[in-house]
């Protein structure tokens, strides 16, 4: 079962200079929200930023990882 | 003769050029089968835009040709003008920051922005894909 540790550590290896903070919503290790703030985000649009972080899990969504909810940002 | 797989992805590209405002989700409007999906079908009726829905539970493979096309891993996803705006995430912010307004042309909520709406109000009937299949 991903942890929400491990779900940061994946986001920060994966996006240089991000920063990640992820809670886990009902307590049972599915579903997540990710609050990630990179600077490679700056000028693109929400959907290529959410685009990025899905991609560091790839096939996780929807498999072991049943959601994550994202909020992403450029700037701290 | 074309595969099952080819049908579904012709007839979601289909429903996608074919509708001003799509959304793929779990459930339908009437009775959302996720809570994304609710609250993105609630977004879209506080703002009284018309909107068609496909429910991309009656088959898996919906789904998997769905996000192939979309390159978007996550359900709901909401299409306007043939473009992928987001999941619910996306669709909620947006709707909070008056964006998803000013996208569909219609008139921000009344009351002040901020609070994403919670209630389902009846809505179309769902588009079916899965009968597409010869």
């Amino acid at each position: 079962m991903p942890t929400t540790d491990e779900l940061k550590h994946r986001i920060e290896r994966s996006i240089p200079g991000a920063r990640a903070e992820v809670v886990d919503l009902n307590g049972g290790g599915d579903h997540f929200r990710a609050t990630v703030v990179a600077p490679e985000f700056a000028g693109l649009s929400r959907i290529e930023q959410h685009r990025r972080v899905y991609a560091v899990f790839e096939s996780d969504i929807g498999g072991p990882i049943h959601a994550l909810s994202l909020v992403t940002r450029a700037e701290a | 003769m074309s595969t099952p797989e080819q049908q579904i992805s012709a007839a979601i590209n289909e429903a996608i050029a074919g509708n001003e405002v799509l959304l793929f989700m779990k459930g339908t409007p009437d009775a959302p089968r996720c809570g994304f999906s609710a609250r993105t079908v609630a977004a879209l009726e506080a703002l009284g835009t018309p909107f068609a829905a496909v429910d991309i539970l009656p088959d898996p493979r919906i789904r998997q040709e769905l996000s192939a096309i979309s390159n978007w891993p996550t359900i709901p996803q909401l299409f306007v003008r043939g473009e992928l705006v987001g999941g619910c995430d996306i669709v909620t912010e947006m709707y909070e920051t008056g964006e998803l307004a000013e996208l569909l042309g219609v008139e921000p909520p009344a009351e002040a922005p901020g609070h994403a709406p919670v209630a389902a109000e009846p809505g179309a009937p769902p588009l079916t894909i899965e009968n597409k299949l010869s």
